[in-house]
């Protein structure tokens, strides 16, 4: 049963974010809350204030330049990603990912924002903007801070968002040549919360050269992860299938993943080395098509 | 707690309401306004039963609050039907027999319903996928995806 609260309605961002300053250690904020009414029936958030963004039409917007990339509202929905034309031209993997997350209902209603809030490991769109070498932009009445996406998860469901402060922006940069991002998760029911997934993207030079390299890992560890160790043996290296098992087998060694019912720490170390050598392989020919 | 005064419009009409803010949009439709047809399943957004349209959008209703659908039109499995005549949806439903047990079948014409007008002209392989947020636990799908068909194929008209 969800406890009782105290309803806040704002109508501007600035509302927001002093209702947030006055009532921050008692207070959270609904967007979608898509995840956020699952767990609070749950009884595992409760909460005296429940401040709720999901009006705040001035951060519903998608956006982009050649010179800033693309910028992401924080209560723009999964639906308007999914059918944004602009995203599906300069960064398809975001397209490609909302086709796969949930179900039509859940993306019509939640919001990209709250999806990377809720900070749950398993999500895939912090794997793949994180990939995207994404930024998070916070506000809260003192000021803004933007930070890397990476830096955003510190723990199990935890981030780096202070109690006052609102997601308000996600920006990624702009779409380079001779770059690709890909992702995949993989679970037993199509749509389902990924066992493990993999994003990786490979910049390439004219050679075909790796020049730059990320691997992250969704559902391997209680945030997010990069596989550092796997990147570095990509850079400078040419697409082979023997650097393939290399770069797999240390994401895997990087990776801490949990046993659960959904599978065991043994088997997703199996998936990530699978998924890994199948997505820099994709992300790396994807590249050179490009080119 | 303090009691919100919720205006809502459910199926054309106007409502308004006291209720606790914590009140999920499928418990006013179910408790508050009686309108029954909604079903409550998982109550964790991945079964579909409770599938409602908030302006023409398919959503959970067990999983948005009931405040958050203010000002807005929710329409239910009984909005459906005009004037006693029921929606090409539902008649397409009955003559192919698509449904088991029922339960998912409002979440089911509801969602039909919203998917159709997004896509009037889908393949099969596209009903699967607009379909994928409801389940159906009898695992009657063939008949609904085959219902579907029919009426995007204009085998069924509005009355």
């Amino acid at each position: 049963m969800i406890h009782d609260f105290t309803y806040l309605k704002p109508g501007t961002l600035q509302e927001a974010l002093s209702m947030l300053a006055d009532h921050k250690e008692e207070c959270k904020v609904i967007s979608g809350g898509q995840s956020l009414l699952i767990i609070m029936r749950q009884g595992l958030v409760v909460t005296d204030y429940l401040v709720d963004i999901k009006r705040l039409n001035e951060l519903s917007y998608i956006k982009y330049d050649e010179k800033g990339g693309l910028r992401i509202g924080a209560t723009t929905t999964h639906r308007a990603v999914e059918k944004s034309e602009l995203i599906k031209q300069k960064y398809p993997v975001l397209v490609a990912i909302e086709k796969g997350l949930a179900s039509v209902q859940v993306r019509n209603w939640g919001t990209i924002a709250g999806n990377l809030a809720h900070g749950d490991s398993s999500g895939d769109l912090a794997p793949t903007l994180i990939a995207l070498d994404a930024k998070i932009k916070l506000s809260s009445e003192t000021g803004n801070r933007t930070i890397p996406l990476e830096e955003f998860y510190t723990g199990l469901f935890e981030t780096a968002l202070n109690k006052d402060e609102l997601v308000v922006e996600v920006q990624v940069p702009p779409a380079r040549e001779l770059t690709a991002t890909v992702y995949e998760k993989f679970n037993l029911i199509k749509n389902d919360q990924a066992v493990v997934g993999v994003a990786a993207t490979v910049a390439v030079d004219q050679g075909s050269t790796c020049k730059e390299a990320r691997i992250v890992l969704s559902n391997a560890a209680v945030t997010p992860i990069r596989a550092k160790n796997g990147e570095r043996l990509l850079i400078g290296k040419k697409l082979s299938d023997a650097l393939l098992t290399e770069a797999a087998e240390a994401a895997a060694k990087e990776a801490d993943p949990v046993s659960d019912i959904h599978a065991s720490e043994e088997y997703r170390r199996h998936l990530i080395r699978v998924l890994t050598k199948r997505m820099v392989t994709e992300a790396w020919e994807e590249a050179i098509r490009l080119g | 707690m303090e009691k919100y005064l919720l205006k809502l419009k459910v199926n054309g009409q106007e409502y308004e309401l006291y209720i606790n803010p914590k009140t999920l949009l499928v418990e006013v439709i179910r408790d508050h306004i009686s309108l029954t047809g909604t079903k409550r399943g998982c109550e964790t957004v991945s079964c579909g039963a409770c599938t409602v349209t908030v302006d023409d959008m398919a959503v959970k209703s067990c999983s948005i609050l009931a405040v958050q659908a203010e000002g807005r039109h929710v329409r239910t499995v009984e909005g459906l039907e005009a004037d006693g005549k029921l929606a090409p949806v539902q008649k397409s439903f009955l003559d192919h027999g698509a449904y088991q047990c029922g339960f998912c079948t409002p979440g089911m014409l509801m969602m039909s319903e919203a998917f159709l007008k997004e896509n009037p002209t889908p393949t099969r392989e596209e009903i699967r996928e607009g379909i994928e947020g409801n389940i159906c636990r009898c695992t009657g799908y063939n008949s609904i995806v085959r219902a579907v068909e029919a009426v995007a194929k204009g085998n069924y008209k509005k009355e």
